[in-house]
């Protein structure tokens, strides 16, 4: 058992050298679509942690990834970039923590409004301020970040959330996370502190998403409030946890890859369709697919063995 | 019934919109005591018990365990403090073992325990409510009495001092109901005080030292289960009025 977990480690710390080592060895577009896939396993992954195994739907992703973005753009020429790195996803954390407190006593579908109003009332909030007060409605972003740094840094990122994942769902607190899912009813009157678990996991993966989204920004010479704040981001990770499944460890990052190839072709190709495509993609993710991959590969094995 | 009663419940209060569900309700339960609640559809039982659980908050009155007052608490606290129930309607967790839908309260319960000790102590648990053999089924592919299994199971896993069952024992058939019958009995003869929500007559004449009776939202009768079943207005109540 002990050599097994040895044995196992072994092979991700390889893997993950591995990883560590590809921008040396691929061109720069292939580098800028790793990052991108990076980006998307942790967001994915994060997302699916809290809204997978509580079915509560947030739809706030593009709002923390937002901040994250902005806390950048706002930061960058005054502080040193370790620094911003470490002060954006405490700026998610503190939102979500407010947000969460607000609003995790909703349930259902009141939850998944004002998630979506979030990050389109925080865009407002920043072109409001930005036009009133610093009289410009876009910043750029000085930072001198090549695209490997930019993919070490994702790379860190996603081990640890996976990591975290990995970790956190064997503990009781990922188990009180799967039974406010199941019915959170019982789970109040099996003694679990219910709104705690909900507000501290929420702010704790919105954190996440907010230190990607400051990662993702040092590719940006350029911000605005609409790309900052771009809520098509929101159901991009959702629809990539769907298609992964968002009950298992890898079934978000499993989603995420095809699907970042999938957009990245899609927005190249039909860039004035591409909302529709991604609607469409959800549309049969959810009729064709409701485990996710994971679960589809679930019925295959089984059906292997039967 | 010399000493303090384990549960004192005075002039318990709830209302939604109009209707007054529960109108200042007494109750005292000795300690190591099995009592009935019982009463037509309506009658605010189950209002009661999610009352004294925390599920809802009251409009006034009091409920005091061992002299800690519970009012006002969260429904998790309450739960901590040693009251646990089960559900009118089953509610189990259909995508979880039976054995983590037990585990649950052992590890939030009155007396958390570690992860490894919990899974330990269920095990036993499972055996004693006659689950062992089905410890990793999912709660959706159990039959009807051993989710009714679980659900109780799930409860004493919280380490309570007084349980409240919301009709446990309904929907089980004959040779079932005996089963549950001697599960409750065993039970309380662990130390556990029982409050039991039942419309099964002869589960309340086999386990019960003390029922009462809930007509409108509020107590009309109580005492030993006999004297109490035997009462005309009990009767009136359940049956419907002659002279109306």
């Amino acid at each position: 058992m002990v050599e097994n977990t040895w044995f196992r480690c072994s092979i991700a710390a390889a893997a993950v050298a591995f990883l560590a080592a590809v921008p040396l060895m691929v061109s720069a577009y292939t580098v800028s679509l790793l990052v991108s896939m990076l980006a998307y396993i942790s967001l994915a992954t994060a997302w699916a942690f809290f809204s997978g195994r509580t079915r509560y739907i947030s739809l706030a992703t593009a709002a923390f990834v937002g901040i994250g973005t902005y806390t950048v753009a706002l930061l960058s020429d005054h502080l040193p970039l370790p620094m911003v790195l470490v002060i954006a996803p405490v700026v998610g954390f503190v939102v979500a923590l407010g947000v969460g407190l607000a609003t995790l006593r909703l349930s259902g579908v009141y939850f998944v409004i004002f998630t979506f109003g979030l990050a389109e009332l925080i865009k407002q909030v920043v072109i409001w301020f930005e036009i009133n007060q610093t009289k410009t409605l876009a910043r750029y972003i000085f930072v001198n970040a090549s695209g490997a740094l930019i993919y070490e840094l994702l790379l860190a990122t996603a081990v640890v959330v996976l990591a975290g994942v990995w970790w956190l769902s064997r503990t009781p607190l990922g188990y009180a996370l799967r039974v406010i899912g199941e019915d959170e009813m019982v789970a109040r009157h099996a003694g679990i502190d219910t709104t705690r678990v909900k507000v501290l996991i929420f702010a704790a993966t919105s954190a996440v998403m907010s230190l990607v989204g400051a990662i993702l920004s040092l590719r940006y010479t350029y911000v605005d409030p609409n790309i900052g704040f771009n809520s098509l981001v929101s159901f991009q990770v959702l629809i990539m946890a769907l298609l992964g499944g968002i009950g298992r460890l890898w079934g978000p990052a499993m989603g995420a890859i095809p699907l970042v190839l999938l957009f990245e072709l899609l927005s190249g190709t039909f860039p004035h369709y591409f909302s529709i495509a991604v609607g469409l993609c959800f549309v049969v993710i959810v009729y064709y697919l409701p485990g996710g991959v994971m679960g589809l590969m679930d019925r295959w094995r089984a059906r292997l063995r039967a | 019934m010399s000493d303090a009663p384990l549960l004192a419940v005075r002039g318990l209060r709830k209302s939604f919109g109009g209707l007054q569900a529960v109108r200042g309700f007494d109750l005292d339960v000795a300690a190591g005591a099995i009592v009935g609640l019982i009463g037509p559809n309506g009658s605010g039982k189950t209002t009661v018990l999610n009352l004294i659980t925390g599920e809802i908050a009251a409009d006034g009155g009091s409920v005091r365990l061992a002299d800690q007052e519970m009012a006002g608490l969260p429904a998790f606290r309450i739960c901590r403090s040693q009251i646990a129930r089960t559900f009118q309607l089953v509610r189990i967790l259909p995508g979880m073992t039976t054995r983590e839908n037990v585990l649950i309260g052992r590890l939030f319960g009155a007396d958390p325990a570690p992860l490894e000790r919990a899974r330990r102590d269920v095990d036993v648990l499972l055996d004693r409510v006659g689950l062992a053999d089905r410890a990793d089924q999912t709660g959706a592919q159990l039959t009807y009495i051993d989710q009714k299994r679980v659900e109780l199971a799930r409860a004493l896993a919280t380490r309570p001092r007084l349980l409240l069952l919301d009709e446990w024992l309904a929907g089980l058939n004959p040779t079932e109901l005996q089963i549950g019958i001697a599960l409750i009995r065993q039970v309380r003869d662990e130390g556990v005080t029982i409050i039991m929500i039942e419309h099964v007559m002869e589960a309340i004449r086999a386990l019960c030292d003390h029922v009462v009776v809930m007509s409108a939202g509020a107590l009309i009768a109580a005492g030993a289960p006999d004297a109490v079943l035997a009462d005309p207005e009990v009767a009136r109540v359940y049956l419907g009025d002659d002279d109306a």
